[in-house]
């Protein structure tokens, strides 16, 4: 006897009643990174009248950019339940590749680029390899790895310090922004594509007779997020120059760039076998292992992965400070960006978390770096608060861990 | 009996000084459930690893389907429709069944996995072996029962067109219901015609569902026997002594 797939009717209410029973599962995915994002942004907006003033917005963009891209190559390593405290400073070792090689060396912008993010790669070979052949902890490898990287970047920029860089294109990065009509194709062109891929996701599966789920809500959530970045872009797209004669409009070419590592790395951790097998070794090793998956191969490639987004992170801050200088990466970026992947939800025992979670912890990170700031503390207090909501996110994190094991 | 489809002959295997199995030789049948048993350090855990190609034995035959075979890796193992379920199930807690069961060996299209083709296929081997009692195999294999997550492992095994499935201790931390259910599975496989090898230590499990019964003790094969020939109590003596009046080798 055979029992054809239930086609189950869902309802919203059902589908509410459903997260809220994941919810006190331990299953809180983004909840608290959102919620607290919504309730900074009401805080700071009360409090500074300057911070939700759209000069205020693209700058917050700017400032976080760098942060979320190394997030966003943490995600690949936190996801196996590792680390690497090196990122920060590889980012400026990479930096400083970059600026010595286009200012000193005359190398065009691209292939300064593309040989800074080779160097990140090799970087992060190193460290994968030693973590994953020789078996020592991240923890201890990558820590060898943040002072080496220091002394690298102070060799590298010298005794004088600053490198300085003035090519154009590296500079636009975290200085320019799109023409308004361009942002608004951006917005246009990725929003047809995100309502596509989700229909044709829908259909291919109620062809296959599997349980779909509720279009409804999917409409809904679809219809919020274009909504939301709808009105970015059209915040963005108004003027926000100091002066007449300056005028300063439109996205930050650096989402647009942003926008591409998201997607790409959401497309390789949920839709491609490497991704699926990141998951597992960070789940269960062992039975990872047992299923034949080489996991030596897939820990050596996630440091890759982080490295070289990495070195991506490094042409940003040399865009965005015109040089390279040797605290670039240091001090708190690091653990900012940790603090990016934790806050918004990515697990620090590995096997859980996404992609867009780096983004989501980045702006918080970034509102609360930027909001109090405006409100004229220092960066002792700032240090505080971050480092409490930090470990408040690795708090909520085990706690719900261990919810969802004693269920 | 029928002839065998794997046939272990004077297998032998050390870890340094110490002789774990000694000449081991070992029938296993399409169709029927093969029981291993023995106390512990008789050496099960060790000769289901050379089945699965964990461990490679120094000496002996391995003959499967008339052939005979060195399983030199898991992969040759694979290769031959030898599928080996885990007493700590070897799962992942944080994917969910469908990701579970095609872990290591997804479909994909293109560079994409291809998770309809994924997701209809688990369904139709769980409905095959009539697993009801999982609602969404779409959900985390975190939020299953112990009886459920065994039941996912040993579908995982039989997805693969196996032939030989062995399955270690998959009773062992089920209470009466559960274990009731996965014994069921376990009989329903060799009903499908799959040789089957089940460790177990509970008797009662063994008598309930085994066709066939061998028993190991301190490394050499006791006996393997018919059910229908010996009783528990002859059973226990094969365990505890490695003989036993009445029955012949």
């Amino acid at each position: 006897m055979t029992t054809q797939p239930v086609l189950e009717k869902e309802t919203l209410k059902g589908a509410g009643a459903n997260y809220l029973s994941r919810v006190k599962a331990g299953d809180i995915g983004s909840l608290p990174a959102v919620l607290g994002l919504v309730s900074l942004i009401a805080v700071f907006g009360a409090m500074s009248e300057y911070f939700l003033t759209n000069r205020n917005f693209a700058n917050l963009i700017t400032q976080a950019a760098p942060v979320m891209v190394i997030a966003m190559g943490l995600v690949f390593v936190l996801l196996l339940g590792e680390i690497d405290l090196s990122a920060g400073y590889a980012s400026g070792v990479c930096g400083a590749v970059l600026v010595l090689l286009v200012t000193n060396h005359g190398w065009s912008w691209y292939s300064a680029l593309g040989a800074s993010i080779v160097i990140g790669a090799l970087l992060g070979t190193l460290i994968g390899t030693l973590v994953s052949r020789l078996g020592i902890p991240s923890f201890v490898v990558t820590l060898a790895a943040f002072l080496a990287f220091q002394g690298v970047l102070l060799l590298l920029a010298g005794e004088g310090g600053t490198i300085p860089i003035a090519d154009k294109t590296i500079l636009a990065v975290e200085n320019s922004n799109l023409t308004p009509t361009q942002g608004w194709i951006l917005w246009a062109v990725t929003s047809a594509l995100y309502v596509v891929g989700g229909l044709n996701r829908i259909n291919s599966r109620r062809r296959a007779g599997l349980v779909v789920e509720l279009t409804q809500l999917w409409a809904m959530k679809t219809v919020a997020l274009l909504i939301i970045t709808g009105g970015a872009v059209f915040e963005l797209n108004q003027e926000r120059g100091l002066s007449a004669t300056n005028s300063t409009k439109g996205v930050p070419i650096v989402a647009p760039l942003i926008l591409v590592i998201l997607v790409a790395g959401t497309f390789l951790l949920s839709k491609t076998a490497f991704g699926r097998h990141i998951y597992a070794v960070g789940g269960n090793a062992e039975a990872a292992r047992r299923a034949g998956i080489n996991v030596k191969r897939v820990r050596t490639i996630a440091f890759v992965l982080c490295s070289s987004l990495a070195a991506v992170a490094g042409m940003l801050f040399a865009s965005r400070m015109n040089s390279i200088s040797p605290s670039t990466g240091g001090s708190s970026t690091l653990l900012y960006a940790v603090g990016a992947a934790v806050i918004g939800g990515v697990s620090l025992f590995g096997g859980k978390g996404r992609m867009r979670d780096a983004i989501l912890g980045g702006l918080v990170v970034a509102v609360i770096d930027n909001g109090m700031g405006l409100l004229g503390y220092g960066a002792g207090i700032q240090f505080l608060v971050t480092g409490a909501v930090l470990l408040v996110s690795a708090g909520v994190d085990a706690v719900s861990r261990r919810g969802a094991l004693t269920n | 009996m029928s002839t065998p489809l794997l046939s272990l002959k004077g297998i032998n295997k050390s870890f340094g000084p110490v002789h774990v199995l000694k000449d081991v030789d070992l029938d296993v049948y399409p169709g029927q459930v093969t029981a291993l048993v023995g106390d512990n350090g008789a050496g099960k855990s060790t000769l289901i690893k050379c089945i699965a190609g964990i461990y490679t034995p120094e000496s002996g035959e391995v003959i499967f389907a008339g052939q005979k075979v060195t399983i030199d890796g898991p992969r040759a193992a694979t290769a031959l429709g030898i599928e080996i379920v885990y007493q700590d199930l070897a799962l992942c807690d944080n994917l969910d069944i469908v990701h579970n069961m095609f872990l290591g060996r997804e479909e994909k299209k293109g560079v994409t996995l291809n998770e309809t083709s994924m997701e209809s296929l688990a369904r139709k081997t769980l409905d095959g072996l009539n697993v009801r009692t999982v609602k969404s195999i779409r959900q985390t294999v975190s939020s299953l029962s112990g009886g459920q997550r065994q039941t996912v492992a040993i579908a995982r095994a039989v997805l693969w067109n196996s032939k030989v499935v062995v399955l270690d201790e998959p009773t062992a931390a089920l209470g009466v219901a559960q274990t009731e259910q996965v014994l069921n599975l376990v009989r329903r496989l060799a009903d499908k015609g799959l040789a089957v090898v089940l460790i177990s230590h509970n008797l009662n499990d063994i008598f309930q569902v085994a066709d066939n019964i061998a028993a190991l003790y301190l490394g050499k094969m006791a006996g393997q026997v018919k059910k229908s020939d010996v009783t528990t109590n002859q059973v226990i003596e094969l365990i505890t002594t490695g003989k036993s009046e009445g029955v012949t080798k």
